[in-house]
């Protein structure tokens, strides 16, 4: 049985973004949950090295980075699907700016 | 006729009271003047001149509306009114005499126009036609 | 080593940088250049001053006293930005829909404009920033003596000197204007500097103990492995407690929401930061263990583990890397204290001075003078005085305990705000007693069980009060509440402050009934990525439009104010600068007027005006969510009847315009009759006086000639009038353009208008303009209104302010006077000829002046208008630069 892959009524490109939001809700748990792992290894009898963890924790943050640079890219670049009568609630373009005021001296 | 008659002047042109003035005082009348609208009528109730001269054109009210008020009092005919207009319409003139104007006459006028007319008001019993 | 006047000349040296940084990128984001010190990479960079100099010197000590510990200060702010789509981007949206100002203003603001808790959060914020400017401070001053030979001058006195000359960078860029948007490009172009310069001192002098001294990576590994910090010796509950405390400050401290959220000026520059920062913040943690563990094996280092970012490159004679690495040091002093400071100092102004100074009178916003003026001076003294605290503060501590250990104590009293902060845009059921309560219990046990015992055993409490307790009650004993005994200090306080504080806010919010106001506000945060979340908040009531536009203009300044009036009048179909003061305006006004001033005050002020009226039942009930849809669908209706009665009111005013013509025509003749009858009156009068009269006495005879040429003048000047009206009426007339400064065109003016000794003339502004237009023609219509600004000013002192400006390309020349202004139904008449403001004939002019400086100007390619809400009669006179090339029908 193949159940179908996505909702009929939802075009792909939008259901491929609420996808890309959701992982970039979930980055930083992960983050967390990655980030708190010397904790257990420290419990080990033997203790952890300073050294080793602290790679361990670099190699972590750096592979954050990574993943956030391409997830916030990809959910900033392209002002988003075409913002059909399904559009996420949440992904409109910001307000506009305040009107633009001609800068001049007061008087 | 002892006794000067007076005559009130409610206009706010400064040179033409001091004509007006000057014409009258010469021909034997007593001239007071008054140069706001807003109080016109009460200044008319108090100072119950033989004639009052009324322009038209005051600031804050218009002169039909002071005579309007004159007229409408208690002694409706008691004082004999001459209208002034610097705007020669007959449409003001209709106007004027409906409210209860006495005589009506158009700026600028002769000297001796305004003094004759003035003598003939003063002269008349109250209520005559001109 | 490096002589302190050296050093002294290198640090002046650098902050005259940072003004000629401030100055120029001020000056270019003015002017609408540069657009990359708005953008994102200048975003990112300015966030850098969370890095203060307590991690730039003090991660090593921390590194050397608890190995990997340090590194959770880093790790909370990294995951708060990678995950800014679920928390951050919704703090900036609602912070730029709500023009929010501080992270005071947000509370208050949230929790229905409520000036209480925004004094509160200003308060707490206050004690709990103090400290850590102290911090900064101190940490110059030890650098400084520690690179200049400790023998140097007295150290409080650079601590002084640096204290003031921040006091003065501070006031100079952050409150040179009321911005409206309360942005400072020039500090944030600073700031982003100074990130530069703290990273590549850092990775400089890490790169050197790795390369020069440590012998490369692998080498570098083997002595951490060596080191007396080879073993991890984090214990698991601070690990994730201070991960978890550095995230909530990272959201909470003042001065982050102030480049987070209020120096932002687009939200795509959030998904830049998302991973530009914590890049940054991983290339400031990467080297601080191997400069820890280099120092630790280097006999010259010293024994003070928290400079050694100084003192390793001392030890090895690289003076110039020493240099650097002290500037970097300095940068993220400076940074820290001026973004501080500004954050501070708005709170400081909109929520504990203005509101002081608006209750002081019944009708503050009403009153005359210049509320800018207030909040900028609120401000100026605020800066002085966080700066003036944080030097007391350090002089009075003396500078003794641990750098980490105040900033961690600093860090738990901010954090105080995160409850609030998450209910606030997440949670609407938060009300503002909640978070009263849960404020008031956070910052009550921050103080009892940290901030106070860490002035030290018999500081502040007596030695007996932390050993037994208060009284002798054991278990209110402040480092083991509730007998709590055995945790580290901070996680200890950083347990009960926010347990107790969450709870508070929790409960406190769902026992209390939030007013109108709350629950508004909440829906318009918690929903502001819903569309339709706006809610009018003000009722169709009696603001009186001028009234509005005076306290607008005192605040935003005239110019801004008058445009945004006539923008609003244009929209609804008026000429003019008075539109009506519909419910939706007057929201709008509030949310430009809290970009300067705050929330909470703008709704204040706004309130003088409504009469207090408060929401309305019918608007309570647009609360709920369950009708955003009717609402909807009654926005689109109403949307409809808007545009009908727009329309309908320009068709009334089109035709009362032309009745009005009409009955014109007619009074026109009649009026042209009045006017020249009159003197005509007075002139046959006398002339027949003079040619009958025999006895007239000379003088009399000289005084009524005089009479009748003054007014045969008048019957002249009428008629000239009336020509030159009718000529250029009928757009036959001839100009003749020429270049021609305006400061002259004014000076013949007013020399020409005669009105000296009577009028006190008072100029401002740029003058110096070349216009290209017709000097005589303009000439005239200055020296018209002038005259008028004699007859008609009716003060005892008659005054007349002309002030000159340009904008886009024209000139504006506005003339006001401190008489009694014209009456609003008068506004739209005087341009009428024969019109006269207050019907007297005394003024001697047949009511033409004004009609005709209106048709000059409009062949000029300019206007007159009157503008209301200056206090006395105000005209503003439009001029292009350069008028067009005349044609020969230049009529309508």
């Amino acid at each position: 049985m193949t159940p179908p892959a996505e909702p009929p009524f939802v075009d792909r490109r939008l259901y491929r973004r609420r996808r890309l939001m959701d992982a970039a809700r979930l980055l930083p748990v992960l983050g967390a949950v990655l980030f708190a792992l010397p904790v257990l290894n420290a419990a080990a009898p033997e203790g952890a090295s300073t050294a080793r963890t602290g790679l361990f924790l670099f190699a972590v943050w750096g592979g954050l980075v990574l993943v956030a640079g391409v997830l916030s890219r990809a959910l900033a670049g392209p002002e988003g699907a075409p913002p059909g009568p399904q559009a996420a609630p949440d992904d409109r373009p910001p307000p506009p700016a305040t009107a633009p005021r001609p800068a001049e001296p007061r008087c | 006729m002892g006794d000067t008659r007076t005559v009130l002047l409610v206009e706010d042109e400064p040179n033409i009271i001091e004509a007006v003035r000057f014409i009258l005082t010469r021909g034997g009348f007593h001239v007071a003047t008054h140069s706001d609208g807003a109080d016109a009528a009460e200044a008319v109730r108090v100072r119950r001149p033989d004639l009052v001269i009324l322009d038209v054109m005051l600031p804050n009210r218009s002169g039909f509306d002071i005579l309007e008020d004159l007229r409408g009092g208690d002694d409706p005919a008691a004082v004999p009114i001459l209208m002034l207009t610097a705007r020669g319409q007959t449409r003001e003139r209709e106007m004027a005499l409906r409210l209860g104007a006495t005589q009506f006459m158009t700026k600028p006028f002769s000297n001796a126009e305004m003094l004759e007319a003035v003598r003939a008001l003063c002269a008349a019993p109250q209520g005559d036609a001109p | 080593m490096l002589t302190a006047n050296f050093l002294v000349g290198a640090c002046l040296a650098y902050v005259a940088l940072l003004f000629v940084v401030a100055f120029a990128a001020e000056r270019m984001t003015a002017q609408g250049r540069g657009e990359w010190l708005t953008g994102p990479v200048i975003y990112t960079l300015s966030l850098s001053i969370y890095c203060t100099a307590w991690t730039f010197y003090g991660a090593v000590g921390y590194a050397v006293r608890s190995g990997l510990e340090f590194v959770t200060i880093y790790l909370g702010p990294t995951l708060v930005l990678i995950g800014w789509w679920a928390v951050l981007r919704k703090l900036v949206r609602v912070g730029r829909s709500q023009r929010i100002t501080s992270i005071a203003d947000l509370i208050s603001s949230r929790y229905g404009k409520s000036t209480a808790l925004g004094a509160l959060v200003t308060i707490l914020a206050v004690v709990a920033t103090t400290p850590y400017i102290a911090l900064q401070l101190q940490s110059v001053t030890l650098s400084f003596s520690v690179i200049a030979g400790s023998d140097s001058d007295d150290p409080g006195s650079i601590s002084l000197i640096v204290a003031i000359g921040l006091a003065v960078f501070t006031i100079v860029f952050g409150t040179r204007n009321l911005d409206v948007n309360e942005r400072h490009s020039g500090i944030v172009t600073a700031i982003a500097l100074e990130a530069v310069v703290k990273l590549v001192a850092l990775l400089a002098v890490g790169l050197y103990v790795v390369f020069a001294l440590g012998g490369g990576p692998a080498g570098i590994f083997a002595r951490i492995e060596s080191s007396p910090i080879a073993e991890w010796q984090v214990s698991s509950g601070r690990w994730i407690g201070l991960t978890f405390l550095s995230a909530a400050a990272f959201l909470c401290l003042p001065r982050m929401f102030q480049v987070l959220v209020v120096e932002n000026r687009d939200e795509r520059h959030l998904a830049t930061a998302a991973w530009a920062f914590p890049a940054y913040l991983l290339a400031m943690s990467l080297f601080v263990v191997p400069i820890a563990v280099v120092g630790l094996g280097l006999p010259g280092a010293g024994d003070n583990p928290d400079l050694f970012v100084l003192t390793v490159p001392l030890s090895q004679g690289e003076g110039g890397l020493a240099m650097l690495s002290f500037l970097g040091g300095f940068s993220s002093a400076t940074s820290m204290v001026i973004v501080a400071a500004i954050a501070l100092a708005t709170m400081m102004s909109n929520h504990i001075v203005v509101p002081l100074w608006l209750r002081s009178g019944p009708q503050r916003a009403m009153m005359s003078g210049d509320v800018r003026r207030v909040v900028l001076m609120a401000r100026r003294f605020s800066i002085i005085g966080v700066l003036a605290l944080g030097y007391l503060y350090y002089r009075v501590s003396g500078g003794g305990a641990a750098l980490a250990a105040i900033g961690l104590i600093s860090f738990v009293g901010i954090v105080q705000i995160l409850p609030a902060l998450m209910g606030a845009i997440f949670w609407r059921g938060g009300t503002r007693t909640g978070a009263g309560i849960g404020l008031g219990l956070g910052f009550a046990l921050w103080a009892w069980t940290l901030f106070l015992p860490s002035f030290g055993a018999g500081g502040i409490l007596p030695a007996g009060v932390v050993a037994e307790g208060p009284w002798g009650i054991g278990w209110l004993r402040p480092e083991a509440l509730f007998g709590l005994e055995g945790l580290d200090p901070v996680l200890h306080a950083l347990l009960w402050s926010l347990l107790a504080n969450v709870a508070g806010f929790v409960a406190g919010s769902l026992v209390s009934f939030p007013a109108p106001m709350e629950r508004m506000q909440g829906a318009a945060m918690v929903n502001v990525f819903r569309s339709g979340a706006a809610l009018s908040s003000w009722q169709p009531s009696r603001v009186d439009s001028e009234d509005l536009l005076i306290m607008v203009q005192r605040i935003l300044g005239p110019s801004e104010a008058q445009a945004m009036f006539q923008a609003e009048a244009a929209r609804q179909g008026k000429q003019g600068y008075l539109p009506d003061a519909t419910p939706g305006f007057v929201e709008r006004l509030e949310k430009e007027l809290s970009g300067s001033v705050g929330a909470t005050t703008a709704h204040a002020m706004i309130a003088q005006l409504t009469e207090g009226s408060v929401v309305s039942v019918e608007e309570l009930m647009r609360v709920g969510e369950e009708t955003a849809q009717i609402m909807e669908y009654s926005a689109r209706l109403e949307a409809q009847s808007d545009e009908l009665s727009r329309t309908a009111r320009q068709l009334r005013d089109a035709n009362a315009k032309l009745t009005a013509l009409s009955i014109q025509k007619d009074a026109f003749l009649s009026q042209i009759s009045h006017e020249l009858r009159t003197p005509m009156t007075s002139i046959r009068s006398f002339a027949e006086i003079l040619r009958d009269g025999d006895g007239l006495a000379p003088r009399e005879r000289a005084r009524f000639s005089g009479i009748i040429h003054d007014e045969a003048a008048r019957l002249t000047r009428l008629l000239d009038d009336l020509l030159d009206l009718s000529v250029l009426e009928s757009g036959q007339v001839t100009l003749h353009p020429a270049s021609e400064r305006l400061d002259r065109i004014l000076d013949r003016a007013v020399a020409a208008a005669g009105v000296e000794g009577a009028l006190r003339i008072r100029r401002r502004g740029a003058e110096h303009v070349h216009l290209v237009t017709d000097p005589d023609r303009l000439a005239q219509v200055f020296i018209n209104i002038v005259a008028n600004a004699r007859k008609y000013a009716e003060a005892t002192t008659p005054e007349l302010t002309i002030s000159v400006r340009q904008e886009g390309g024209a000139v504006l020349v506005d003339f006001i006077d401190n008489g009694d202004g014209i009456p609003a139904e008068a506004q739209s008449l005087i341009f009428e000829k024969f019109s006269r403001a207050d019907n007297t004939e005394a003024a001697g002019g047949a009511g033409l002046g004004l009609a005709i400086c209106r048709e000059i100007m409009a062949r000029l390619g300019g206007s007159i208008d009157y503008l209301p809400g200056q206090g006395g009669a105000a005209f503003r006179v439009r001029v292009p630069l350069r008028m067009a090339p005349p044609r020969a029908e230049a009529a309508e």
